[in-house]
C-alpha cells in the first residue's frame, strides 16, 4: 500500500484505532470483574466497532478499489494497519485495560470534537456521530481512573504500574507527520498542537486527582501510523481475521 | 459477602411527562457509579430521559403478610373507584 492519499491514511488511522481497541475491549466480555463492568465495557467495544464501520466505509470509498469496510478490517495485513500502538497493547489486568482506555479516550474525544468542524463534510459527519459516545467513554474511564488510582494500595499500585507501562505509547497520538501536516493545511483535521495541549492538560489534571505520577525520561514509541506494530498485534489480527480468512465466502 | 458493592434500585423516566418507573437493580460502590452503570445496563436502547437510583436498603416496603389488612377493605367499597364518570376525550391520558 502506498502512502499516496493523506485522507485515506487518516480515515484508516481513525478507523483502525477504533477497530483494534474495540477488538481488545470486547475480549473482556464475560470476563470482567463484575457484571456491571462487563456490560459497560462491552458497550464501549460495540460503540467503537460502530465507529469503525463509519471510518472504514469512507476509507474504502476514498480508495476506490472495490473493497468495502469488511475487506479493510478482515483482509488487510498487519503492515497496512494505521492504528496507534497504544490501542493494540494487551488487556493485561483491569488496571492496564482501564489505563489504556483513559489514555486513548482523553485524546479521542477532543480529536472528534474538533473534527466536527472539519472542512471535509464526510469527516465532520462521522465525527458528529461518534463524539457523544467518546464523551461518555472519557467520562467513564476518567471516573474509574480516579477511583482506582486513589483507591486501595493495591489498586493504586496496579494503576501506577499500568501508567508506567503505557506512557511510552502516548506520544504517538499527538505526533504529526506528513499526513497530518497536509490535512491540517486544508483544515480537514484540527491544529495538532491544540489537541496536544488539551490532551496533556486533561491527562495531568486527572492523573493528579488519581494520585498517580507520570514517569519521567521515557522515550516515546512510534510506528503504528506507518504500519510498524508491536509484537502482540500479530496475534490480535490472527484471531480477529481467522474466520473470514479461513472461509472467504462466509456471510451473515 | 461483605466486600460486595451495595445494591441500588434503578428508576427510569421513559419520556417527558411520564413518571419514573422501577426497571431493576444493580451493584455499585456509590451513587455516581450507580448512575453510570444504570446508563449502561438499562438505557442502551434509548429507553430514558432521566435516571434515579437509590440504595435498596433505603427503601421501606410494606410487609407482604399485611396485604389483607392493608388492601382488602377497599375491595368492597366500589364508590371509591372513579369508574362512574365518562372522561371527556380532550382530557387525554389520566
Amino acid at each position: 500500500m502506498t502512502a499516496s492519499n493523506p485522507l485515506f491514511e487518516f480515515t484508516l488511522h481513525m478507523g483502525d484505532n477504533a477497530l483494534i481497541l474495540g477488538q481488545r475491549v470486547s475480549a473482556w466480555c464475560g470476563h470482567a470483574p463484575i457484571l456491571e463492568e462487563d456490560i459497560a465495557l462491552a458497550n464501549t467495544g460495540l460503540d467503537l466497532i460502530g465507529q469503525t464501520k463509519l471510518w472504514l466505509s469512507y476509507a474504502a470509498e476514498i480508495e476506490n478499489k472495490d473493497r468495502d469496510a469488511d475487506d479493510l478490517a478482515f483482509r488487510r495485513d498487519g503492515r497496512d494497519f494505521r492504528n496507534c500502538l497504544l490501542v493494540e497493547q494487551p488487556n493485561g489486568d483491569y488496571a492496564q485495560t482501564m489505563m489504556r482506555q483513559f489514555l486513548f479516550d482523553a485524546w479521542h474525544h477532543p480529536m472528534l470534537a474538533a473534527l466536527t468542524n472539519s472542512s471535509n463534510k464526510r469527516v465532520a459527519e462521522i465525527a458528529e456521530k461518534s463524539e457523544k459516545e467518546a464523551a461518555y467513554h472519557l467520562e467513564r474511564s476518567t471516573d474509574l481512573l480516579i477511583r482506582l488510582g486513589d483507591g486501595s494500595q493495591e489498586s493504586h499500585d496496579r494503576m501506577q504500574t499500568a501508567l508506567d507501562d503505557l506512557w511510552r505509547f502516548t506520544g504517538e497520538l499527538t505526533s504529526a507527520g506528513d499526513v497530518e501536516t497536509s490535512l491540517g493545511k486544508e483544515n480537514v483535521i484540527p491544529d495538532g498542537s491544540a489537541i496536544s495541549d488539551q490532551y496533556a492538560s486533561y491527562i495531568q489534571t486527572a492523573l493528579r486527582e488519581a494520585t498517580l505520577t507520570i514517569p519521567e525520561g521515557v522515550g516515546m514509541r512510534q510506528g503504528g501510523k506507518k504500519g510498524i506494530h508491536t509484537e502482540d498485534f500479530g496475534y490480535l489480527l490472527a484471531e480477529m481475521q481467522s474466520l473470514p480468512r479461513a472461509y472467504p465466502d462466509a456471510a451473515w | 459477602m461483605s466486600n460486595e458493592w451495595p445494591l441500588w434500585e434503578v428508576f427510569i423516566r421513559g419520556q417527558h411527562g411520564l413518571s419514573h418507573r422501577h426497571v431493576g437493580s444493580l451493584h455499585a460502590p456509590d451513587a455516581e457509579m450507580a448512575i453510570n452503570n444504570a446508563r449502561d445496563v438499562y438505557t442502551r436502547r434509548n429507553e430514558g430521559v432521566s435516571i434515579w437510583v437509590t440504595k435498596a436498603t433505603d427503601i421501606t416496603a410494606s410487609a407482604p403478610g399485611e396485604k389483607g389488612p392493608l388492601f382488602e377493605p377497599s375491595n368492597s367499597k366500589v364508590y371509591r373507584h372513579p369508574t362512574f364518570f365518562d372522561i371527556p376525550k380532550e382530557v387525554g391520558q389520566m
